[in-house]
């Protein structure tokens, strides 16, 4: 019998474990497996409750499993979700809402009427937890009468129908979720939508079936695999390796580099997300030549198109061009000597400048810390002399909302309903935590526009809010965001402006 | 006897570390900017709903009151409820923790092996140019964190020579069950060895990044560990003897030199599991340093305190360990 030292078993065995590993690498997905390097991970299954449920970026992930009471398209039009359709009585007292027929649950069972009417008045209690309760506690008393459901109007707010196609906005299983409480939904959540849940990794992946019921006809891919991964080198590492089919939200250069590779497709498109900065009501942004000067100083296209390779829109308003009431005639040019102008009417001078703090996130939005050292540089040439201080967004949102921010803070505003009220009216009311600039002037304005029943009026309030907005200076919006999309040739993507690619609506080519 | 009430004495004085460690995260917490309702408050929220809000997660109660609540239900393995999970905490970090212990003990024996084998190299050939390279190769290898290695990594492994997986810790594809969160360690005892050389695989990059800079540590303390004993009388006689070089080195200076390295190891391991926040992260590896980098990002108070326990018990586990081991080396320790 031929003898082995224990050099050469050692050196077999290494050998042997090396090959296997590294044969082994990753495994090959089918065909029908659609994989996705996403850039944030899913921390919860409950699309309703806690900071994830107003995520924007998680809700490709929800609309994936679970279904909204009204659908969103790429357009960010409306479309019939779980109802098929729905409006007011005459006096807009009641509403009344008709439930899809023929729609089950994952685990087979029904759906009907009673888990919409069980989701809403869920969504409506304090107690829950839902963060959107504001707007879902306006309507209550359901009746269910065959396949309608009507609830009274408690305060009209008419954006209810929009904001049920937005954040929280998702029908729950009434029946299952009172069998297996709160912590059994995490565990093995279910939903009408057109994926199943079949595996689940927190920080690492998860994967999903389709549904062969599904109302709106069985997806294109069997299973799609969400991969978390947030750190953006990894991410482009996924998809230039061919581990992944498409990535999001990746750097613009390296968007720009991987998109002329022949087996990868490129595309971008405007979202519904916008980067401002909010002004705060204090010193010296109580003086409006300070706050005009410092919003006509920033040579917005220059930064788009230096900063950001191009990717971005310009905006003059809080409103994007997709938004309803997005006004195309309202204008802040870029005019730094008019900004010196208005600075030395108060006194302010290249040599004698105006000093504020301007806070901003380094690294949550591509390219913000440079872009306001880009603006710090170009405030300095009219006369500001602005000191930047970085903090994290969770020290964003607690000084927002204790109205402690800075006088000028960058920060970012997502509005996927493109309705007024959720971008202007949120960022600009004060009795929202979510507000910088309180002024009375401005609430006398903003007021009555929250339950305007007249929708031309209400939207041509809005027009007038954001016009006067401008003209005070009371926020610096600078563009709105564009997504950089990469994914294999062979798929078809329709980007969705709403910034939340849903797995559903990607085809195979 | 006396081993025995070592043993106790120092588990009680672990018990009181940790209760420190409690107290300091738990004020710490509370303190610094960043305040969790803040970012799930909605946008047409009024003060009430604040005030309700901040009720429904006790953050309105005095902060002694909150430390009591706290710490009288962590006494009984209740480390509440994740504000961004939604799940129970302890749930959490028993699921989550298995990963993070695999890689930090895999990338533990790698570096073990590494730093050895190359103190021992440098001191076999220690008049010769073998032993410089090595010297200018472990300050380098030194000077690079192991974050930096593991973004060198996904471009080396993950790019131009693409045999390893990129991120998490099994292919997501696979469909397979598993009776632990051991996955590794379950796969190889249950056999399924497509199962386990895919695990490891996942697991090559993250390990070799932590293990790096702790092999660095290793092989330049045990050089000078070896540099020193191979001076020491008992080597000169086994000189004399005759003995081979590498025995000299191995099986005379090696077990008398290893003791110091040994501590600094167990030390130096704290610092090598701290590196899996951002190493995980990177490589999207469910651990629970991945697990520490969203709690903090959502400020999620009742999980970033059960990871900060967790964390501070696997430092006294490990410490205790390493305490042992060099005392059971060097019996004149245990006297000490």
């Amino acid at each position: 019998m031929t003898a082995f030292s224990r050099r050469q078993v050692i050196a077999a065995t290494g050998g042997l474990a090396a090959a296997t590993i590294l044969g082994s690498g990753h495994a090959r997905a089918a065909d029908d497996t659609l994989t996705i390097a996403y850039n944030v991970n899913l921390p919860s299954f409950d699309p309703t409750v806690g900071p994830s449920a107003v995520n924007p970026t998680i809700q490709a992930i929800y609309r994936s499993v679970f279904d909204q009471f009204i659908g969103q398209k790429p357009d960010l039009s409306f479309t019939p979700g779980l109802l098929t359709a729905w409006g007011w009585n005459d006096d807009r007292t009641k509403i009344w809402m008709d439930v899809r027929k023929g729609v089950t649950w994952h685990d087979g069972s029904p759906f009907g009427p009673e888990d919409i009417v069980w989701s809403l008045d869920r969504a409506g209690k304090k107690e829950t937890g839902n963060p959107i309760e504001f707007v879902w506690s306006t309507i209550g008393n359901y009746k269910i009468d065959g396949d309608r459901v009507t609830a009274d109007v408690l305060r009209f707010d008419p954006t209810i129908f929009k904001w049920m196609a937005f954040l929280t906005a998702y029908v729950m299983p009434k029946t299952y979720y009172e069998k297996v409480g709160a912590a059994g939904f995490e565990k093995k959540p279910i939903g009408t939508g057109p994926y199943m849940v079949d595996a689940y990794e927190g920080n690492s992946f998860l994967r999903l079936k389709a549904n062969p019921h599904y109302f709106n006809g069985k997806p294109a891919f069997e299973t799609v695999v969400f991969k978390f991964v947030p750190d953006a080198t990894s991410r482009v590492a996924e998809i230039e390796r061919g581990s992944s089919d498409l990535t999001l939200e990746v750097p613009f250069e390296e968007f720009d580099r991987l998109k002329t590779r022949g087996d990868l497709v490129g595309v971008t498109t405007p979202i519904s997300d916008i980067g401002m900065i909010f002004i705060t009501n204090i010193e010296p942004m109580l003086d409006k030549n300070v706050r005009l000067a410092a919003h006509h100083a920033i040579d917005k296209k220059a930064i788009v198109e230096h900063l950001l390779r191009g990717y971005g829109v310009p905006i003059d308003t809080l409103e994007a061009p997709q938004y309803e009431a997005f006004d195309p005639s309202i204008k802040v040019p870029y005019d730094p000597e008019l900004a010196r102008q208005l600075l030395a009417q108060s006194g302010y001078s290249p040599d004698k400048p105006v000093k504020f703090t301007i806070q901003t996130t380094r690294g949550l939005k591509a390219k913000d810390y440079e872009m306001i050292q880009a603006i710090v540089g170009m405030w300095r040439k009219v006369g500001i002399q602005a000191e930047i201080e970085v903090y994290e967004v969770a020290k964003h949102f607690e000084l927002r909302m204790g109205h402690k921010l800075a006088p000028a803070a960058f920060y970012n505003w997502g509005n996927a309903i493109g309705d007024p009220t959720t971008s202007t009216g949120f960022a600009m009311f004060s009795k929202s935590p979510h507000s910088a600039w309180h002024s009375d002037d401005l609430d006398a304005m903003i007021g009555p526009l929250w339950g305007e029943a007249d929708e031309a009026k209400r939207i041509a309030g809005w027009k007038a809010v954001d016009k006067y907005i401008a003209e005070q200076g009371y926020v610096i919006p600078l563009l709105q965001y564009v997504q950089p999309i990469l994914y294999k040739k062979g798929l078809k993507v329709t980007p969705e402006i709403s910034g939340a690619p849903e797995p559903a609506l990607i085809k195979k080519a | 006897m006396n081993n025995s009430l070592a043993v106790i004495r120092r588990l009680v004085q672990s018990a009181a570390t940790l209760f420190g460690v409690g107290i300091v995260v738990f004020i710490l917490l509370r303190v610094v900017p960043g305040d969790p309702t803040a970012m799930m408050i909605g946008p047409g929220a009024s003060a009430d709903d604040v005030i309700a809000l901040r009720a429904r997660y006790h953050l309105d109660e005095p902060l002694l009151l909150q430390f009591f609540g706290w710490l009288r239900s962590a006494l009984s393995g209740d480390f509440g409820t994740s504000i961004s999970l939604h799940r129970d905490v302890m749930e959490v970090l028993l699921s989550r923790l298995p990963a993070t212990i695999e890689l930090a003990i895999a990338a533990l024996l790698v570096a073990v092996a590494a730093g050895v084998s190359l103190a021992v190299l440098a001191t076999l050939y220690d008049r010769r140019a073998t032993a410089g390279i090595i010297n200018v190769a472990v300050g380098l290898l030194l000077a690079v964190p192991d974050f930096v290695w593991a973004l060198a990594f996904v471009l080396l492994f993950g790019l131009l020579l693409p045999v390893l997986p990129l991120s998490g810790r099994i292919d997501p594809t696979l469909d397979i069950p598993f009776h632990t969160h051991f996955i590794l360690i379950e796969s190889l005892l249950t056999g399924r060895m497509t199962v386990f050389a895919d695990i490891a695989a996942h697991m090559v990059m993250p390990v070799l990044a932590l293990a790096i800079p702790l092999a660095a540590i290793i092989a330049r303390v045990l050089t000078a560990s070896l540099s020193e004993a191979m001076e020491a009388d008992y080597v000169l006689l086994a000189r004399i003897k005759g003995h081979s070089r590498l025995r000299l080195v191995l099986q005379e200076a090696l077990p008398n030199a290893i003791g110091p390295t040994l501590a600094l190891t167990g030390v130096q391991f704290t610092f090598l599991v701290g590196g899996t926040v951002i190493v995980e992260r990177i490589f999207a590896y469910p651990g629970i340093g991945n697990l520490g980098v969203d709690a903090v990002i959502n400020r999620d108070f009742p999980l970033i305190q059960g990871l900060v326990l967790a964390f501070g018990a696997i430092f006294i586990v490990v410490n205790l360990l390493v305490d042992l081991a060099v005392t059971a080396l060097d019996p004149r320790l245990s006297h000490a």
